[in-house]
């Protein structure tokens, strides 16, 4: 007799989809406790650690929303070979505003943010029209080009960047920010992808023709998404910057490129709480890696292939089905 | 200044469209864009390099290995991973993308860098012409240039594979109605494209030294250039190395050599404006695609 | 209305792609209200044409004109927002989702704002009061089915439904009977029949030629992008040029 794998809903799930979730504490703890982990645990858990794990945590959040603002181009069908980019625009921006006019964290940061993001979102404008390819090959090619023109053209401290910026008035408070944001971007953009103004961004990176012919114009969707993405990411950007003191050259590394899309494919792409996920697993790993130097890309970039090839759906999407599935052998008929 | 503007121009001109010859190709026959073309173009010159220094065996043969070996690989990178995420764009960008950075911090990571790793001139000396003095591995650049784009024009139209080449390049489905094995010309372009990186580092590489920064930078040249000249478009990329690269060489010698990168840049920007597709690319914009 | 502006107006429209004519200096007048049916052997521009009225694809030359306006060269959105609307042939609906919520994206449109004076409504309840319109029965619940599980018949309403949602004034539907069985066809005629009633004008691609000669005005005929005949359903199948594009001309 031949057997085959079934995947059926758990009775909870079932129930908790209607209306006896508002009814039953079991249903809706089934409910809250897969939103309520982040939350409890990157507020409260986390301030208890060391400060050096806070720093961790710190550098993962960065991490995080990069990936997040990754993510959310993705779900629109622009995949960002460039988040660096992102990261550098917001930390030059932060920097030189602390720098050369002496604004301070609470005003640089909002700047930088938005600021940052109309800079990235006019610079990559007329990609949008063409094929993701495109899209794509820019945004690999556009931080490194900048790396080259600021070495060369020694502007804003050149090779050595701005130091000396002003920092955030203690490790808490930096780590309750960076937490805060990435919850805030989290939740949000989840709701945002499942809102009908979602569902719109997803039937452009399914079928655009299909949603040009139903009178929308796509070019203003893929334009608005491009700069809520390049928003979180010159919020990472500037938000580091702060915290290192320092904006330079290393802003836009390849490893602010790399490491946010590895984290989103590990933890799964499109779900947002994967790329947290992902951040979350890749960056204390890397820490503990640290003594492998160059190893520790070769890692990554392995650990991209064989997640891509192997585990498309990621971790997220993994955890998710077993939370809410069981499955079973049955016989085939 | 003008004769040799003129004439590193020109040099310069070459050794762009030398890098970007594999890249182009590999998608314009198969649509792969294969991220990982520097990592194969360092590998190669790595790979020339240890045959020659640790095998001890004449050059000539460790060129010819290089670029087999080269070819070899891009074969196998399109069997073991692209071949199992072909059509997800996502997949394919990340995939190639994170194997060529495996293989390319490998070599840092095993200490392969320094300016002993170098590849030899394949002709030592120089020779003068008017008041500027070109050595002759220069030369050689233009001259592989040359003939490269020869061989190419030659392989696909008069040979079994390369107008299988062209039939997949102009219509896969059609293509395959034919009886071509798409997969199988995949492959084969991975490993065209891949032999042509291994080529244009043979005769390039010997400029400088051999660095994993310069893989980098070969892939970024290659997609500048293909971006200007229009992916899948051999004559767009000849063009396009011609325009970025006498550019390049005018801004050097006129104005500062730093700013050379921003020429490219500008090149992308002017081209992004006018012709987004690329002075001869056929991508055609969203509301042309039915 | 007669003697007025017709609601469409096409004067000598060509496009060209490489070597080869798909639309050749085509003229076409459609009175509003009417049903006009466009036929024609495949390859003949059909599709062609109606990507260029519809903005898709840009012309070589000639113009469109949609209610008295110059729409040729616009992109698609700006047209369907002046009254327009088009089904494809390949259905593509989000799979995985409901099938009504593959109408919430038509609904989105700022056309819908405009209509329904300033306002959106409540688009789930829009949704799936349309579906009940093109015949998704209400108690089987079929419109809550993904939509990637639906069969033909359904995926044909739903593309129907698409179009309706946007409340043109002009409807443009690109091989709606293709796949249907002789049932389905019949059950799909009344909604258009309705639509007719509610005093929109539709323009019919089709192949199924009974079926689009119960309910056509007018036909037209197109053969290698040009148009070679027009008129009333008899005349046209009559003329000598329709019966050699079909047929084929007899040898000797």
């Amino acid at each position: 007799m031949k057997k085959r794998k079934e995947r059926i809903d758990r009775g909870i799930k079932v129930r908790s989809e209607d209306i006896f979730a508002l009814t039953s504490y079991r249903e809706m703890i089934y409910l809250l406790a897969p939103r309520a982990l982040p939350v409890v645990g990157l507020l409260l858990f986390v301030p208890l650690f060391s400060p050096y794990w806070r720093e961790i945590f710190i550098s993962t959040a960065i991490y995080a929303l990069l990936a997040i603002s990754w993510d959310v181009l993705v779900s629109v069908g622009l995949i960002s070979l460039g988040q660096s980019f992102f990261y550098g625009v917001g930390s030059y921006v932060a920097g030189a505003l602390n720098h050369y006019w002496g604004l301070p964290p609470v005003l640089t940061l909002p700047v930088a943010t938005i600021g940052g993001a109309a800079i990235c979102t006019i610079a990559l404008l007329p990609v949008l029209r063409l094929r993701g390819i495109y899209f794509s090959m820019v945004t690999l090619v556009l931080p490194l080009m900048i790396l080259r023109l600021v070495e060369a053209t020694r502007i804003f401290g050149g090779t050595e960047g701005l130091t000396g910026l002003s920092p955030f008035p203690g490790q808490l408070t930096e780590m309750y920010i960076a937490n805060a944001c990435l919850l805030i971007a989290l939740f949000g953009f989840r709701r945002l992808l499942d809102s009908d103004y979602g569902l719109i961004v997803r039937g452009i990176n399914d079928n655009d023709r299909a949603v040009m012919n139903a009178g929308l114009n796509i070019h203003w969707y893929k334009t608005q998404i491009l700069f809520l993405g390049a928003a979180v990411g010159c919020f990472a950007g500037a938000f580091g910057t702060h915290h290192d003191m320092f904006a330079g050259m290393p802003g836009f590394a390849l490893d602010y490129s790399i490491m946010p899309i590895a984290a989103a494919i590990v933890g799964g792409t499109g779900t947002f709480a994967g790329s947290v996920l992902g951040a979350f697993i890749l960056v204390p790993l890397s820490e503990i890696l640290r003594a492998l130097g160059a190893l520790r890309i070769v890692f990554y970039g392995l650990f991209l292939v064989i997640f891509v090839v192997g585990i498309p759906e990621g971790l997220f999407h993994y955890i998710r089905r077993k939370y809410h599935q069981f499955e079973r052998w049955v016989d085939v008929e | 200044m003008l004769l040799g503007t003129l004439i590193y121009g020109f040099v310069n001109s070459c050794l762009l469209a030398l890098l970007a010859m594999g890249f182009n190709l590999t998608f314009g026959i198969s649509g792969v864009a294969n991220f990982s073309y520097g990592a194969i173009y360092i590998f190669s010159g790595f790979a020339a390099w240890i045959f020659l220094n640790s095998a001890g065996l004449p050059y000539a043969l460790c060129v010819i290995m290089a670029i087999g070996l080269s070819a070899t690989l891009g074969v196998l990178i399109y069997h073991v991973v692209i071949k199992r995420v072909k059509g997800l764009a996502l997949s394919e960008v990340m995939a190639t993308f994170g194997l060529g950075l495996a293989i390319m911090e490998l070599f840092r990571y095993f200490d392969f860098v320094g300016f002993k790793y170098t590849l030899p001139n394949l002709i030592e000396g120089s020779v003068a012409i008017g008041d500027v003095y070109i050595d002759y591995q220069r030369i050689a650049v233009i001259l592989a240039a040359i003939a490269l784009t020869g061989f190419i024009y030659v392989f696909t139209h008069y040979t079994r594979t390369g107008l299988a080449f062209r039939a997949i390049a102009q219509d896969e489905r059609t293509a395959l109605t034919f009886g071509m094995d798409s997969d199988h010309i995949a492959a084969l372009s991975m490993g065209f494209g891949s032999a042509l990186a291994a080529a244009a580092a043979v005769v390039v590489l010997p400029l400088g030294t051999i660095a994993v920064e310069g893989g980098y930078d070969v892939l970024l040249n290659a997609l500048a250039v293909c971006i200007v000249g229009g992916l899948g478009s051999t004559v767009g990329i000849l063009v396009a190395s011609v325009l970025i690269g006498y550019a390049q060489t005018i801004t050097a010698n006129y104005l500062e050599p730093h700013w050379m990168m921003l020429v490219s840049l500008i090149a992308i920007a002017i081209v992004l404006c006018i012709k987004p597709s690329g002075i001869f690319g056929h991508q055609k914009e969203l509301e042309e695609r039915i | 209305m007669s003697g007025a502006v017709p609601i469409l107006s096409v004067q000598g429209l060509l496009k060209t792609f490489g070597g080869v004519t798909a639309v050749s200096s085509v003229d076409l007048r459609v009175k509003k209200g009417e049903l006009l049916g466009i036929i024609g052997p495949n390859g003949s521009g059909k599709t062609t044409l109606v990507n260029l009225i519809s903005g898709f694809v840009k012309p070589n030359g000639g113009e469109v004109l949609f209610k008295g306006k110059d729409i040729t060269g616009l992109p698609p959105y700006r047209i369907v927002g002046m009254g327009m609307a088009r089904t494809f042939q390949l259905v593509k609906p989000f799979y995985q989702l409901p099938a009504f919520k593959t109408l919430i994206v038509p609904l989105c449109s700022p056309r819908i704002k405009a209509v329904l004076g300033g306002r959106y409504g409540d688009r789930d309840a829009i949704a799936l009061d349309l579906l009940e319109e093109v015949g998704f029965e209400r108690d089987s619940n079929v419109a809550y089915k993904p939509a990637g599980s639906l069969p033909q018949g359904y995926l044909k309403r739903l593309e129907l439904a698409k179009a309706m949602a946007l409340r043109p004034d002009l409807l443009i539907l690109d091989e709606l009977f293709s796949g249907l069985s002789l049932a389905e066809v019949a059950s799909i005629v009344p909604i258009i029949e309705k639509l007719r009633f509610q005093g929109k004008t539709i323009v019919m691609i089709e192949h199924r030629l009974k079926e689009l000669f119960r309910i056509a005005d007018r036909i037209m005929v197109l053969n290698f992008g040009m148009k070679i005949a027009e008129g009333a359903a008899g005349d046209v199948m009559a003329s000598e040029a329709v019966k050699k594009a079909y047929l084929g001309s007899e040898a000797g």
